[in-house]
């Protein structure tokens, strides 16, 4: 990209951006009419109103907007090098999928067996790894929400978050020590007797999928707080009171109250832990290939941008089929998971 | 014959506080019966005992002649209609309802044949597949009222189900209560707070103040001789006068109150020197020649009657309800006019102890 374009970027497109919600403002204005009450400008003034515009209309831009789009647009270019970037030679080709597909043209394999495995074992272990917080959050946030006491409520909620003070590296090495060959879990099960030589739990993956299970099992935690605590107490004792067992309850009132908040929090749990890096790095075992650390080394040890924003946008398209199938699963619309 | 309900000293604590305190009542089968009592004075958590979800921390509840210590709420033979009705939002009318025999294991036919009978019954044919949010407010009472019918309970428990509801529809879904109650056959017990519920639906009613059954009797019995200052304040309107018993003669005696000595029927059988409270409910007092004097500060038409506002002779307000043939010639604003009663027809009760009323 030219040094020139780059600056007109960066000048015009505040213009646009500013102008573009100016118009989208006036044309909601027209369509709610006068009747909605002295507008936010009017409630702010003028420079508020233009820094919110300018402030929002910059972060949806150029944080969110332009990267991505430079991203899709990366991916479909051949690797060159830098300086080679926007030449004649800079077109716009499908390799990069091929790649992903096929692995490299000089290989004898049919297919790209290594990635191919990576990605579906990523997607796969998402899945479980989602149900799995589901499972460990549901008793949890169900207490929370429903049984507990105000002063109990509070002590939960901070035997919950104070450990994600600490870095998400930083636990994720915790749980490699807490694994390792000489680690508390290896020396107590020694300990009692139970094993005479350590469980390689590294390689087994079950430090890796303990710490990706952990780490986002907040997300799960407090959407389905959210849901469940709105359900009306009401309507538990009304079941239980028309001679409903707690399962059925469960099944039949709780669950589907939650629905929205299982959806969102699935969703939450699953995005991040199949786009998740850091526990992967630390914790995957030697024979474990998760998909993350293969884009990461696309960037990184390979410089092969083209293909690194390839394979981002796959795992993303990944991601949102799996979402707007969750959705279709449970029923919903895209709107109520936002709730 | 065995009580649908029995109460046996029925006492519940929560920590320190006494919600209710010996409660001992039975109430009888096919009976409409009430507990009547401001809030916070226990009639909600003794509902929770008999359904189950509170066991009393003293006494016994008999259902049917059985203990039922240990039983929870989805075994016994009681059905409880909740205050916001907790119906169910993600189920349609026909799944409220059918709730309770689905998990009782109830046929699928038959549980559909029973739904439609309910569904008759409430007068909401045809509604069947409608979702909860499409119903209006007695609609939706109405199918709470089924879904608690359905699983064909001994008593049906209501908590102020009605409250959520505008004057109008209050009033006819009382007519309504009522008639499906004589319909069904089945026991009542009703909770409010609203005394006109209360004496229009009821067979019986206890009244209930800080824990304590005051008073069990019909309405009428409760409105012309209540037995506690307390039922008599909470029950009706009354004109109140503070005093000490000046004389007993047979049954009535006479208080001197700060606007001259008053004569009511002495209930409790006060002695001459104790304090008292008289009770004057405004319809007992008439314009006349001679008797409490007292200047006209306000009238109210009220459709049936005039609420007369009187200042006493200390100043002190009295309200009287002229209705009937007097209602034609209301005294006018700042007329001095004289009160006369019968004798027998009011009051003479002891304070409460707790000092109030």
């Amino acid at each position: 990209m030219h040094s020139s374009v780059g600056q007109v970027v960066i000048f015009a497109l505040p213009a646009v951006v500013v102008a573009a919600f100016a118009i989208l403002a006036i044309r909601d204005r027209r369509r709610a009419g006068p009747a909605a009450g002295p507008g936010f400008v009017a409630t702010n003034g003028w420079p508020v109103a233009i820094f919110l515009i300018v402030a929002v209309g910059l972060w949806t831009v150029f944080m969110i907007v332009l990267p991505m789009l430079s991203m899709i647009d990366l991916s479909f270019r051949p690797r060159l090098p830098p300086p080679q970037w926007g030449s004649a030679r800079d077109i716009y080709t499908l390799e990069n999928y091929r790649y992903f597909l096929f692995g490299s043209t000089t290989s004898t394999a049919s297919w790209n067996t290594t990635h191919l495995k990576a990605f579906g074992l990523t997607i796969w272990v998402s899945i479980l790894i989602t149900i799995l917080d589901f499972v460990v959050c549901y008793p949890i946030a169900f207490y929370m929400a429903q049984v507990a006491r105000p002063a109990r409520l509070r002590l939960f909620m901070l035997m919950l978050i104070a450990p994600y003070w600490v870095n998400e590296i930083l636990r994720a090495f915790a749980f490699r020590l807490l694994f390792a060959s000489q680690g508390v879990i290896n020396r107590a099960l020694m300990g009692a007797g139970i094993t005479d030589q350590p469980i390689d739990f590294i390689a087994a993956d079950v430090a890796l999928y303990s710490g990706l299970a952990y780490a986002y099992l907040l997300m799960m935690m407090f959407a389905l707080y959210n849901a469940i605590e709105t359900l009306d107490r009401n309507q538990i004792e009304a079941a239980r009171d028309l001679g409903a067992p707690w399962w059925h309850i469960h099944l039949f009132i709780v669950l589907p109250h939650a629905k929205p908040g299982i959806a969102s929090g699935a969703t939450l749990v699953f995005m991040l832990t199949a786009g998740a890096l850091a526990a992967p790095l630390v914790l995957g075992g030697p024979r474990t290939l998760w998909f993350t650390p293969i884009v990461y080394d696309r960037f990184y040890q390979a410089f092969n941008w083209q293909q690194g924003a390839a394979y981002a946008l796959i795992l993303l398209v990944a991601c949102v089929v799996f979402v707007l199938l969750v959705l279709k699963i449970f029923k919903l619309r895209l709107g109520e998971i936002a709730k | 014959m065995t009580a649908a309900v029995q109460l046996d000293r029925v006492t519940v604590r929560f920590g320190d506080f006494t919600a209710v305190d010996g409660a001992k009542l039975d109430i009888a089968p096919g009976e409409f019966f009430s507990f009547l009592g401001p809030s916070g004075c226990g009639k909600t958590t003794l509902l929770r005992t008999i359904s189950g979800f509170i066991e009393p921390s003293a006494g016994r509840v008999l259902i049917d002649g059985r203990d039922m210590r240990g039983i929870g709420p989805n075994v016994r033979p009681t059905a409880l209609i909740f205050q916001n009705l907790a119906l169910f939002p993600n189920m349609s009318v026909a799944d409220n309802i059918a709730y309770g025999m689905r998990v009782r294991g109830v046929p699928r036919r038959k549980r559909a044949e029973t739904v439609e009978r309910l569904l008759d019954l409430i007068a909401l044919p045809g509604q069947a597949r409608k979702r909860i949010d499409e119903l209006s407010g007695g609609q939706k009472q109405r199918v709470a009222i089924a879904r608690a019918l359905a699983v064909e309970p001994q008593v049906l428990l209501l908590d102020e189900p009605l409250s959520a509801l505008d004057l109008k529809l209050r009033q006819h879904m009382r007519n309504e209560l009522r008639a499906i109650q004589r319909r069904v056959g089945i026991t009542f017990v009703y909770i409010t707070h609203d005394q006109g519920e209360a004496l229009a639906m009821s067979d019986r009613i206890a009244v209930m103040n800080r824990g304590v059954i005051e008073q069990v009797s019909d309405g009428r019995t409760l409105y012309n001789s209540p037995e506690t200052a307390f039922v008599a304040s909470f029950v009706g309107e009354s004109n109140i006068l503070a005093g000490k018993v000046a004389s007993v003669d047979g049954a009535v005696a006479s208080v001197d109150t700060p606007i001259g000595p008053l004569r009511g029927r002495n209930v409790r059988g006060l002695r001459p020197g104790s304090q008292a409270l008289l009770f004057l409910r405004p319809e007992l007092l008439v314009p006349s020649a001679d008797g409490i004097a007292a200047r006209v500060t306000d009238a109210a038409f009220e459709g049936t009657g005039t609420l007369l506002t009187l200042a006493a002779a200390d100043g002190r307000p009295l309200t009287v309800l002229v209705s009937g043939a007097a209602a034609r010639d209301i005294p006018p604003k700042g007329a001095e006019i004289r009160l006369a009663y019968k004798a027998e027809e009011a009051l003479v009760l002891p304070p409460d102890a707790a000092g109030d009323a």
